[in-house]
């Protein structure tokens, strides 16, 4: 069944839009992470225009992190006071990504940006997933516990702050930055950004994994909502129906995903799901490398 | 087939001049709606005339149908440390967003190049760039550039021999369509020549808009932005509440 999309002014199938939004939402029940960095390449390879499917991936991440957060708010797992300075800085950034998504895409490098973000992003994460996760099947059959590290250079810095639900003493420059850094990401990429918050969260912030989850899932509500708005004003370029389309998709694989990844043990979760990001990595990076098969590409005229 | 006998008798009840063209639309309002996936548009008509019909040379007709102007941006890949970035960028000043010419026979054959010029028929002279930065010398690459694109989308065709003439007097052809179609009104011309002269020509208009929920979304979009952008998260929201809800159900 062909549907026209009223925004994106192309027409696609609607079942291959509802399975795409399905597989994505199985892998994001499986491994906890939103879909967005999988689900916008794919948009570009059937066919939406990239500025379409970021500004659309941004509403449909408001959806999947909402329904997500409810169940992490009955568990007492969010911490409310982290996630709202984690919010503050995450708004300032998706103000300046999308001043920067302008300015690009009035350059007509908008394309280039978001494949690049996505290959350096995708890469390291990927690949320090890959190693990580290597390194726990080893010690798993050593059987000795990762250690974690309690005292760093984050902890010298002034404006400190108590977060009880964390149980963290510290300055609130560090989490400012990371939700800044977050907030450009989801402009930019059309992503919630969980993959490079929860890492960021763990390991700078030393927040306790358990409420780690819940807490970036509550602020990148806000954020991606905010993102959808300006690219919403700004560039008219969120598509509702499309949204709609992988909405269905992916909450409805997103339940079959959440079961599939209880009978899974977490360190074969990783790893899979490390190489499937190295997997559109390497993809994004050989588009850039190989001269393409066409040189020249057609937009709307740029500048204003 | 009714149709065709509508306009032979047209064609016998009024007075002509020299030759005439006589024509019909299988439609003339084309409807985006949610199932919309491209169309088709048979255009038929007749030649009017009073005097007999000129041996030689043979009547030819040419149909255009164009799409509404747009401004477009060619730009060109180049190699830039090792990776391909957008490099030079040609601004294309008014280029229809649909073409499709369809000939009775070789378009250069129907069409001298002198009424071509005048007429703007063939899809580069139906493309209109000024000037291009002088920092880049091979312009006219960026046109061909935007034709083959486009030519490759179906967006612009050439159908050369599609369109059938019996007795010099009734001619019809099929003009197909897009998914991808843009709204506005659709510029139709046809020609008739004979010797590559133009001796007739006829416009009208085909109406592309999008309808129903289509429509609605799309103005929603531009004319109140704001509002269009909250009802969006407004949707994503309710859809996670009632997937968390349906899913507590579930396992209840």
């Amino acid at each position: 069944m062909q549907i026209y999309l009223p925004i994106a002014e192309v027409s696609v199938n609607a079942f291959l839009l509802l399975g795409l939004g399905g597989i994505v939402g199985i892998l994001s029940g499986m491994f906890g992470v939103g879909g967005g960095f999988l689900m916008t390449p794919l948009l570009f390879f059937i066919g939406i225009p990239p500025a379409v499917a970021v500004a659309t991936e941004a509403n449909q991440i408001v959806a999947s992190s909402f329904s997500g957060v409810l169940a992490h708010l009955k568990r007492k797992t969010v911490d409310l006071r982290m996630g709202t300075v984690l919010l503050i800085g995450g708004l300032i950034g998706a103000a300046l990504g999308v001043v920067v998504f302008n300015y690009l895409k009035a350059l007509g490098q908008v394309d280039l940006l978001v494949k690049l973000c996505y290959v350096v992003f995708l890469g390291v994460i990927g690949g320090l997933m890959f190693i990580e996760s290597l390194n726990a099947i080893r010690k798993t059959k050593s059987g000795k516990p990762p250690a974690r590290k309690k005292h760093n250079w984050i902890h010298g810095l002034p404006f400190k702050m108590r977060f009880r639900v964390s149980g963290l003493y510290i300055s609130v420059i560090p989490p400012l930055l990371v939700g800044v850094s977050v907030g450009i990401l989801a402009a930019i990429m059309g992503v919630g950004g969980g993959f490079i918050m929860v890492p960021a969260m763990i390991y700078l912030l030393g927040m306790p994994t358990k409420v780690v989850v819940g807490t970036s899932l509550f602020q990148i509500i806000f954020v991606t909502a905010f993102t959808t708005l300006l690219h919403a004003t700004t560039n008219f370029t969120v598509d509702i129906v499309l949204a709609v389309l992988l909405l269905i998709g992916g909450v409805i694989g997103a339940q079959i995903g959440t079961r599939i990844g209880v009978k899974m043990k977490a360190e074969q979760l990783r790893i899979l799901l490390a190489i499937m990001v190295l997997a559109v990595c390497g993809k994004l990076a050989l588009d850039l490398l190989l001269m393409p098969s066409e040189l020249y590409s057609v937009g709307a005229a740029g500048g204003h | 087939m009714r149709a065709l006998a509508f306009v032979l008798t047209l064609l016998l009840a009024l007075p002509a001049a020299a030759e005439d063209i006589v024509l019909g639309l299988s439609k003339d309002t084309v409807s985006i709606n949610t199932s919309f996936d491209g169309s088709e548009i048979l255009v038929f008509g007749a030649v009017k005339r009073e005097a007999p019909i000129p041996d030689d040379p043979r009547l030819q007709v040419i149909v255009t149908v164009a799409g509404p102007h747009e401004t477009f941006t060619v730009r060109r890949k180049e190699k830039v440390l090792g990776i391909w970035v957008n490099t030079d960028a040609v601004e294309i000043d008014s280029a229809p967003s649909f073409y499709a010419v369809s000939t009775s026979t070789a378009l250069g054959l129907s069409l001298s190049d002198t009424e071509d010029l005048r007429h703007r028929v063939s899809i580069p002279r139906a493309i209109r760039s000024v000037g291009a930065p002088d920092t880049i010398e091979d312009a006219t690459r960026f046109t061909e550039a935007l034709i083959r694109i486009k030519s490759r989308s179906n967006q612009y065709q050439l159908n050369e021999g599609t369109v059938s003439v019996d007795e010099q007097t009734l001619f019809r052809t099929a003009i197909e369509l897009p998914a991808a179609l843009t709204e506005g009104d659709y510029q139709t011309r046809i020609f008739l020549t004979r010797g590559g002269e133009v001796i007739s020509k006829y416009e009208t208009s085909i109406y592309v808009r999008k309808v129903g929920l289509e429509r609605w979304l799309f103005k929603l979009s531009r004319e109140n932005a704001l509002l269009y952008g909250i009802m969006s998260i407004a949707i994503a929201i309710a859809a996670g509440w009632t997937a968390s809800a349906v899913f507590r159900i579930f396992r209840a």
